[in-house]
This record gives C-alpha cells, structure tokens and sequence, in this order.
C-alpha cells in the first residue's frame, strides 16, 4: 500500500494532483462535451503521451529529442497497417486489380502484400511491434549517439534530421506507406467498427487510462533512484560518471521509454482518428510537442497534460479565426514560456499555490502580497526553481 | 615494463600527447597502501592532467598505469571508479538540484545499473551509511539542505563525502581546500589524515601551508615530468624546485 501510494501516486500533493487530472478526463469531459469535442480532447490527450514522455526525457533527462513524432508515427502506423489490411478483405476490395491488398498499393500497380505487412494480418504481433519497434529503434539510436556521448544541440538535430528522413521515406514509399496522403480509410478492429458513437466512448476511456497509466509509470521512474540520477545527469554528467554510473545505459534506457510511452500515443490516435499519416511524423509535430510539454511544464508528468490541453484548445481556436497568425502565435507562446516559465504551467502553480492557499486560511492582506510576488518573480533563483517543481513531480 | 608490485598504484613511463605537445612526458610514480602524496608542480605542470589520465578522463598515449596491479589504461571511466578510483573535481562537481542527503544517496554505490537503480530501496543500511559519512564530512545537520545553498568549503567536502560513501581504495582529490577558510582549512586537513588510514591519497594543491600539514611525501611536476620527490622539506630545499617553483 505505501509502496502504491509513495512511489506511484507520489505522495498526498501527488495523488491529488493525479485525483483532479483523472477527474476531469474521466468525468468531467465525457459528461460536459458531445461527442465531436470528446473526440477531439482524445486526440489532444495522444499527443499528451508525447509531452509526458518528454517530461521523462527532457525536463529530467535532460535530452532534448525534437523527434519524438518518429515514435508517436511508428507506433500510430503499425495501428493503421492492421487496421487497414482488416479494411482491405478480398470482399471489399473486388474492385481492384489485386483484390485483398490496401487501395493504395494497388494504385500503384503492387499486385501482392509486401513481406513486412504480412505480421501485421496478426493482432497481437501488432500491439506487440507497437510496443517495440519504437523502442528497438530508440535502442538504436540511444545507442549510437549516446555511446558517443552525442548530447544537447547535437543530438536534437540529429533526432530531427532523423524524423525529416522518415517523413520523407514515407512519403516517398507511396506504395507501401500510402505516402502523404497516409493510411486511411479505416474501419474495424478485430470486426468491432471503430466509427460508430459508442466505440467511440470506448476508445476515449481506453486512451485516457492508458494516459494515467504512464503517468504513474513515470511517477515511479521519478522516485527511484533512476529519477534523482536523471536529474543529477542533467546537472554533472561527469560526476555521475566517475561515481560509477555508464551514463550512456541511462540516457539509452529513458529514451527508449519515451519512445514507447509516445508510440502507444500514436496508436491510440489512429485508433481514435481513423487514419494516420506522415503530417504527424516530421519536424513540425515533434516540435509542437515539446511546446505542449513546455507549456504545461517539462518537471511535472501532469502539467504536460494540462499543456497539450490547452495549447491544442487554443490551436482550434484560434487557428479558426486567425489561421495566419496561429503559427507566429505559437512560436511566441513557446520562446515567451521558455524565457519567463522555464517550469511552465505547472511552475507557476507550485510558486504561487502553496501561498495562496497559506493566504485563504490566514485570512487578511494576501492580496498586496501576492501582488508584491508576482512582481518580484523574475528575480528567484531558477535553482531553487527547479527543486520546487522536482519534487512536485 | 609491466611488473607486478605491492603498491596501491603504479604509474610506469606515461605519456599523453595532445597534437604533438606532450603535457605528461614519461612519468613514473608509486603510491603505497596507507599513503597521502601530494603532487605540486606550477600551472600547466600537468598535474590534473595525471588525474584525468588515471580515472580514465583522458587517454594514455603510451605507458601504463597499474591499480593494485590491474591495468587501468583500457577501462572506461565507470569501470575504474568501481574497480575503487575515487576523484573529486578542481571545482567542487555537486549535484545543486539534490539535497546533501541525495547527493550522498546517489553515490552510494548499490543500484548503478539502469534496472537496479529502479528498485534502489532507501534501507536503513544506506541511511545509516549515509549519516556516517556526513558526520565525517561536517555535514550531519545540513542533510537535508539543497546542496546549492552550502558555502563553497562545505560543497567541497560533500564531494570529499561523495567519494567516501564508496570506500575508493585510491582517493583522488583536485585541490581539495580550494575557497576554504583558515578554520576549515584545518578541518580538512584533519579529515585527510583521517582518511588516508587504510588507502592511498592523492592530492593536488597549491597551499604549501596545507602541503606541509597533510603530505607523506610530495611529488614536484614539471613540463609534464618529475622535478623532484621526497619529503617536504626536502624538496623545499631542492635547488631545482626553488628555481622553477617556489623561488618565484
């Protein structure tokens, strides 16, 4: 029971903390929003993987990966290529020239199922490859750069460059990829129609649990030990080193974790989208991730949550009525919160909570004070900062 | 060249070359079990290079350098640390973000792998431990503290105690009163006699105040090589040293 409570729920702040996130995804969405909004916070909260991932990696890690959509992508379309050699039963597809292969191919004159599509006829290797492919290739990269010791710029581009090549491939490989315009059309999982109203509530609550799931996931990774050396990481490599630690091992390892966190992420979103496709692969989502995750706050695996919701509320919004600007706008959301909210959302909340909170019970002028503290915000020591937030997370 | 001995290390014919400069230039040094040297040399001798090439930080060109006759040349930085090489850094190297105790914690050394990191139990062992050292280290009412708030000598002790908590055999220290007080000058000076029973230390330092207080015996660097080496005194007295070093 401690063993629940201290190292998965983090302590009394934690729990209540997961208490009001669980609380308004689980109950108080699906009973305010019809079922379009429902929908659409879903697909928001797959992207929330990718940020809370990014907690792991880059808020405590300190390994700034700008292509966590590679995993986000793989794990999303090993999905779409099950789902749609489902969609693609010889019945359907009589029309085509090779009946029983996906449209696509046979658009463009494939006549029988490439050899690395065949698995995926199969359900479970397909959750399976979900699961480890992504993290095989995170092993491999992990271990190429880290071994190394390729960290900081060098390795964001390199990461990058590497979801650049991807989407390219991707796109180039029409034939057995779909290429831009992706895999769609997709209808059923397993004969269970995943358009229809009620699998989609079904698949909101699947997505949601799984979300809270690798919260608590990376909860307990944060308060290991594994935690505290991520972070000391972060600060000295070198200490770590010479105290007898293979940092690369370390890094590999987080890394293969927010590789997986992010392609159940992706799964779950062709799931929930009904298609997948290289635009969720490249530079340009991988970097609105980490914008999510900055927003919300990079120390806090809730926070990332609340920032991938309200970025993503605020895209719909606004690139609605200002489609132009929306960019120029998000750009300068995440150069503004890096250089004033270095903790986010989520630092602003611990700064301020535990004061207010001091203030409504004591009463009296807490008003001018908190006033006083706003304004002389700036000048706090990032460090003590840092620590605040660390152990809120 | 490879013989095998009774010292705690043995440095034979080391050389490191950086584009043709040689910074270290055939070296030859022993240190005994139970053993305090300080090495002393003026800037750019080579001294922190010697420890950089000792705990693996930089390469060997050539030569070799034997820890309780194990050759240490072609480890990796974490292998020698936990072969028993302990080094502590010119500027104190803490983690600011952690408390003293999770500084402490982290260098304890059980769990270094990835998996056993994640099922690290704070036993009452480790605590105990952990108390243990930081008494040593005068720190046994900051535990708690977040290690960016210590003064500069108290975070050089705490790496000082970082390097404690794994029992090193060799106990590298890179000018290790550096930004202290007189006071604590004398704390540490004891805690080094302290702390050399029962392995060898090696330190750098500059303070020949501190030198004559600690020193078994002391090692002069120059360009690289070996100047003079003795006691204090004798070396004090050695014309070669007054001229390059001391005379200044």
């Amino acid at each position: 029971m401690t063993f629940f409570y201290d190292k998965l729920l983090g302590g009394k702040q934690g729990a209540i903390g997961l208490a009001i996130i669980a609380l308004l995804i689980l109950v108080v969405f699906p009973l305010t929003l019809d079922l379009f909004r429902l929908n659409l916070v879903g697909k928001y909260l797959t992207y929330a993987f990718v940020a809370v991932s990014l907690v792991l990696l880059w808020g405590y890690g300190g390994i700034l990966s700008l292509g966590q959509g590679i995993f986000f992508g793989l794990g999303g379309y090993g999905m779409a290529m099950f789902l749609k050699l489902e969609a693609s039963d010889p019945e359907s597809t009589k029309i085509q020239s090779t009946p029983g292969i996906p449209d696509f191919m046979d658009w463009n004159q494939i006549t029988e199922l490439p050899w690395f599509w065949v698995p995926f006829e199969s359900f479970g290797f397909t959750l399976l490859a979900i699961l480890t492919i992504p993290a095989l290739f995170a092993f491999i990269i992990g271990f190429a750069m880290f071994k190394r010791r390729v960290s900081g710029v060098y390795f964001a581009i390199i990461t990058q460059a590497i979801a650049l090549i991807l989407t390219v491939l991707i796109v180039g490989q029409q034939g057995y990829t779909g290429g831009i315009n992706g895999i769609t059309d997709l209808r059923t999982l397993n004969g269970w129609d995943i358009r229809d109203d009620s699998s989609k509530y079904i698949l909101y609550f699947i997505n949601a649990f799984l979300l809270l799931g690798c919260v608590l996931v990376g909860r307990y990774v944060l308060t290991s030990k594994f935690g505290r050396l991520l972070l000391a990481m972060r600060d000295k490599e070198d200490r770590v080193r010479f105290s007898g630690y293979d940092v690369s091992n370390f890094k590999i390892f987080v890394f293969c974790l927010a590789a997986m966190m992010s392609a159940i992420g992706g799964a779950m979103f062709t799931l929930q989208v009904g298609f997948m496709s290289p635009s969720f692969v490249g530079i340009v989502p991988s970097i609105e991730m980490v914008i999510f995750a900055a927003v919300g706050g990079r120390m806090s695996l809730i926070g990332a949550i609340y920032g991938t919701l309200l970025v993503n509320y605020g895209k719909t919004v606004f690139s609605e009525s200002f489609p132009e600007v929306w960019l120029f706008l998000m750009g300068g959301l995440f150069i503004a919160v890096v250089m004033f909210f270095p903790n986010g959302l989520a630092g602003i909340y611990e700064k301020y909570s535990k004061r207010l909170f001091s203030c409504l019970r004591n009463g009296g002028d807490c008003g001018r004070r908190v006033t006083a503290r706003i304004l002389s915000f700036r000048t706090k020591s990032r460090a003590t900062d840092d620590r605040r937030t660390g152990e809120a997370a | 060249m490879s013989s095998e001995t009774d010292f705690t290390l043995a440095i034979e014919d080391l050389t490191v070359s950086f584009d043709g400069f040689k910074a270290v230039n055939g070296l030859s040094m022993y240190i005994d079990r139970n053993e305090l040297r300080v090495v002393i040399g003026p800037n750019g001798a080579g001294k922190t290079t010697v420890l950089d090439l000792i705990c693996g930080k930089t390469k060997a060109t050539s030569g070799s350098i034997k820890f309780k006759n194990h050759e240490l040349t072609n480890l990796s930085e974490h292998q020698i640390v936990r072969a028993g090489v302990g080094r502590k850094f010119q500027t104190p190297s803490i983690y600011e973000n952690l408390s003293v105790f999770e500084n402490l914690e982290i260098s304890y050394p059980k769990g270094r792998g990835v998996f056993g990191s994640l099922a690290f139990e704070r036993t009452a062992e480790v605590e105990a431990r952990i108390r243990e050292v930081a008494a040593d280290i005068f720190l046994e009412d900051s535990l708690e503290m977040e290690a960016a708030l210590l003064s500069h000598g108290q975070k050089q002790w705490l790496e000082i105690g970082m390097l404690l908590i794994q029992d090193p055999e060799l106990l590298m220290l890179d000018e290790p009163v550096a930004g202290m007080s007189v006071r604590e000058r004398e704390q540490t000076a004891d805690l080094l006699n302290r702390i050399c029973q029962g392995r060898s230390v090696l330190v750098i330092e500059h303070d020949m105040e501190f030198v004559a207080r600690i020193a078994h015996k002391v090692t002069v660097l120059h360009q690289g090589m070996i100047l003079a080496e003795g006691s204090m005194d004798k070396v004090q007295n050695d014309p070669k040293v007054i001229e390059v070093y001391l005379g200044h």
